[in-house]
């Protein structure tokens, strides 16, 4: 075990990284950092006895434990609380340890945890308790085919990488030998017997590795819409073809060097693309498994009984205490307390609710104890909805075809035209050198270097970004984002901080403000309001109040001796008598807390939405860029234009639905608009589908993010004009490998068809080509930001 | 230089062995997890993990 001293006192530590973090710490006489913090270790309610049984329940068993036939059973968990690598280990001995199981790892890059046992000698729900046991919650993850569709794709691809890679480095190798033979001269016997090794070794690279390249050419004819990979197959096949002819004839050129190259580098810049993406879905995995899998049902008896939030059914009473998640849409039967339902509307403030008032599936209770009764459950509550429209949305997406793609139609189209005819023409001619010329033909214009162009610049930009914290998910969305004309913000987690800020602080005569802000710390220090938050700040543990009375609009307790009441204008009026005579010197924008005592009010405090750091730069720099900024917010007229005076946007439109953002997008769209969508909750996933390119801020829901084109991982705004900056880069070194890839072809084809290019400097012509694209794409990867 | 005509095929038995090793590899999940296995190397497996100490973590890391 490790120890650190601190403050005299030897403490264990559960890893020798936190340890030397807290060496370090001490060491540096930041000692006082482990007296003053206010953060003390998340506490878990521990759980009631009965869960125990809860997932040999038929209901949750099916939809989590998959049975293997030979009397063990699997599972897979999500665990969260994973926070270094010690845990993995802690968490593997932990279930290993345990009697009846067989197999357990973590996934440490996932916080996955997959688990197999005996049936016979142990359960799933001690394997959950064991985990809970040592301080992390596991959540029982339903396998769904897509992930385990993406594990075997990555592996796919991963071995296709391979083979191309270590059999194209040995047919590389005879190449040169093969090249310097046609330079210096090399026995005939020889070459012929590297020319069959090549062919051996090459022909897995093209039956294989290329595969999926044949593939999606097939799809593509059949569609009738020819893409780049028709003539990447076209390349490849028929370079390869070319090759297997010349060594059955042992005569003319082989092209299994370029063919295994072009293999290879294009696979490496799939893979690169798709890993990028996983990450993407295992975003939407962790919110589906953070939804809760229990709750409490209240009997009529007054009995409480943990269920299955499965099993629930509308009509059903639930308790929800502090800090549950709520399982199902319902009304409020009794209780006051306060929702946080930030992740599903964006509202800052928890919201106020009583009796008679709906609660919505997925947004959490953060005041007091509250019973529910279920209305709508499973499929069919708002967030399901929600998570429906986003779905729609996505597939009904504007397509942004690529550059390339575009170019690669009218490309394949033409040079498979001049081939036959520079074919028919020389064979018509009695030229015994037809088919050299047909092949020379064919491999100079092998769109190597036009098939590059695009993929290997975004991967180049793909790579730069993710280093500094930005996920790109579609590789299609940086071309987009470079045209985008209009930038939509989200007000709440975007521009602003999702937590309110003091605004200002007005005191009455002979009241000290420290004084004020001391009373409030002490009197808010255990409540969950964001408002809380912020007149803790600073503050903590500096006065302690005792007898706290919470109510809907204040609270009440005793600090020093003196009994002090804390709230809006009606709460205090109503239990002290006095009216404020102090007013708010600014607008009267924002939320406002009034403190008083027994004879009269003492101070008001102004919250206000914190603005994030550098929005205003970031918003007059998409403008100097000629970028149209909007600010779409449900938050109220004087909130959405207070921010957007201070930021500059003329465009604003306040108290919107969802489905309002949708419309607004959707009208814009119409007029011919190229909409990048800035946001941050669930609420606007539906919108951030709907728009060309999604943007979203790390910090926020799970689900936005995992919708996005673009995700700021650092949660800092400015990485969005990185982003943009870098998108236009990309589009402008595309455009330059494009051009390249023109002008080449412009220039070889027609003197290939004279049959002045002998297919060797096809060859050479064609390598050249793309290691020129590569190169200047390799470019981006030095960008500075 | 018919010496190659051996040399070449060992080469190619060789490059067969590597790619029948990373193809199990794949298979066995080896490359799943690209992050853990740096961390883990760190780890003592001599110590005990004692039932409460990553609890503490919490309480205590920075």
């Amino acid at each position: 075990m490790h120890r650190v001293v601190i403050d005299g006192a030897a403490q264990a530590m559960c890893c020798p990284g936190c340890a030397a973090v807290a060496q370090a710490i001490v060491t540096a006489g930041h000692t006082a950092y482990y007296r003053n913090r206010t953060e003390v270790a998340e506490r878990r309610e521990p759980l009631p006895e009965e869960i125990n049984d809860l997932f040999e329940r038929p209901s949750l068993r099916d939809a989590y434990v998959h049975q293997c036939g030979d009397g063990t059973a699997d599972s897979e968990l999500l665990i969260e609380g994973i926070t270094c690598a010690a845990c993995v280990w802690l968490l593997e001995r932990q279930v290993a340890s345990l009697p009846g199981v067989t197999g357990v790892s973590v996934n440490y890059a996932t916080h996955r945890l997959q688990v197999r046992w005996n049936v016979r000698r142990t359960n799933l729900s001690a394997i959950l308790q064991a985990i809970r046991d040592i301080g992390y919650v596991p959540h029982p993850y339903n396998v769904n085919n897509d992930h385990a569709l993406a594990l075997a794709a990555r592996r796919r691809q991963l071995r296709r990488l391979a083979i191309a890679g270590l059999l194209g480095m040995q047919v590389m190798t005879l190449s040169v030998a093969l090249y310097a033979g046609a330079w210096y001269g090399m026995e005939a016997q020889f070459r012929t017997f590297f020319r069959w090794v090549s062919l051996f070794l090459a022909t897995p690279i093209v039956l294989y590795a290329a595969q999926p390249f044949f593939a999606a050419a097939w799809r593509d004819v059949k569609r009738g819409a020819p893409g780049m990979d028709v003539p990447v197959a076209l390349g490849i096949g028929l370079a390869f073809l070319a090759s297997v002819r010349a060594t059955f004839n042992d005569a003319g050129e082989v092209y299994f060097d370029s063919v295994a190259m072009f293999t290879f580098f294009l696979l490496a810049a799939r893979y690169l693309e798709f890993s990028v993406r996983r990450g993407a879905l295992d975003a939407v995995d962790r919110l589906i498994a953070a939804s809760p899998e229990t709750a409490l049902r209240w009997h009529d008896d007054g009995r409480l009984e943990r269920v299955p939030a499965l099993e629930l059914l509308a009509g059903d009473v639930v308790l929800l205490r502090p800090g549950d998640t709520v399982p199902a849409d319902g009304l409020v039967v009794d209780g006051q307390g306060s929702i946080d339902e930030s992740l599903l509307t964006g509202e800052s403030a928890p919201v106020h609710k009583g009796p008679g008032d709906t609660l919505v599936a997925g947004s959490t209770s953060a005041g007091n104890p509250l019973r529910m009764r279920v209305q709508q459950c499973g499929d069919h509550t708002q967030l399901s909805a929600i998570v429906r429209l986003t779905d729609r949305a996505q597939r009904e997406k504007p397509r942004s075809v690529e550059v390339a793609d575009r170019v690669a139609v009218w490309f394949v189209g033409t040079v498979l035209l001049l081939t036959a005819l520079a074919g028919s023409y020389w064979f018509s001619r009695g030229e015994p050198a037809w088919l050299d010329i047909v092949l020379a033909l064919l491999v100079v214009s092998c769109p190597c270097a036009l098939s590059l162009a695009t993929p290997s610049a975004i991967t180049a930009t793909l790579n730069r970004l993710l280093s500094a914290n930005i996920l790109v998910t579609r590789s299609s969305s940086l071309e987009t984002l470079a045209r985008a004309t209009h930038f939509v913000f989200d007000k709440t987690g975007t521009l602003t901080n999702t937590r309110p800020a003091l605004a200002e602080l007005k005191v009455a005569a002979a009241t000290p403000p420290h004084e004020c802000r001391v009373v409030a710390a002490a009197l808010e220090a255990h409540s969950t309001h964001p408002i809380a938050q912020a007149l803790r700040d600073g503050y903590e543990h500096v006065a302690a109040a005792v007898d706290v009375a919470a109510e809907p609009h204040g609270l009440s307790g005793v600090v020093h001796g003196t009994r002090f009441w804390l709230g809006n204008a009606r709460y205090v009026a109503g239990h002290t008598g006095n009216r404020p005579e102090i007013s708010p010197a600014s607008d009267e924008s924002g939320s406002v807390a009034y403190l008083s005592n027994a004879e009269h009010v003492l101070a008001v405090f102004v919250f206000h939405d914190r603005l994030r750091e550098h929005a205003r730069d970031v918003v007059a720099d998409l403008g100097k860029r000629n970028r149209q900024v909007r600010l779409l917010t449900g938050d109220n007229r004087v909130a959405a234009q207070r921010v957007a005076g201070k930021l500059g946007i003329d465009h604003v439109a306040w108290e919107l639905t969802p489905q309002d953002k949708l419309t607004q997008v959707q009208q814009l769209q119409a007029h011919g608009a190229i909409v990048a969508m800035v946001g941050d909750g669930v609420n606007d996933a539906p919108v951030l589908a709907q728009s060309q390119v999604s943007i979203a801020m790390g910090g926020g829901a799970g689900l936005a993010a995992a919708q996005a084109d673009v995700v700021l991982l650092g949660d800092r705004l400015p990485d969005l004009r990185t982003a943009f900056d870098a998108a236009r880069n990309t589009r402008r070194v595309v455009v330059q490998n494009l051009s390249w890839a023109v002008v080449y072809n412009l220039l070889a084809i027609p003197a290939a068809a004279l049959g002045y290019v002998p297919p060797w400097l096809a060859a050479i012509g064609m390598s050249l080509s793309s290691l020129l694209v590569v190169g200047n794409a390799y470019r981006l990867r030095f960008t500075r930001f | 230089m018919e010496v190659l005509y051996l040399l070449i095929p060992i080469a190619l038995v060789l490059v067969a062995v590597v790619v029948a090793v990373l193809c199990w590899a794949v298979r066995s999940g080896q490359f799943d997890d690209l992050v853990g296995p740096a961390h883990r190397i760190l780890m003592d497996e001599d110590d005990e993990p004692a039932d409460d100490s990553c609890n503490r973590t919490r309480d205590l890391g920075a």
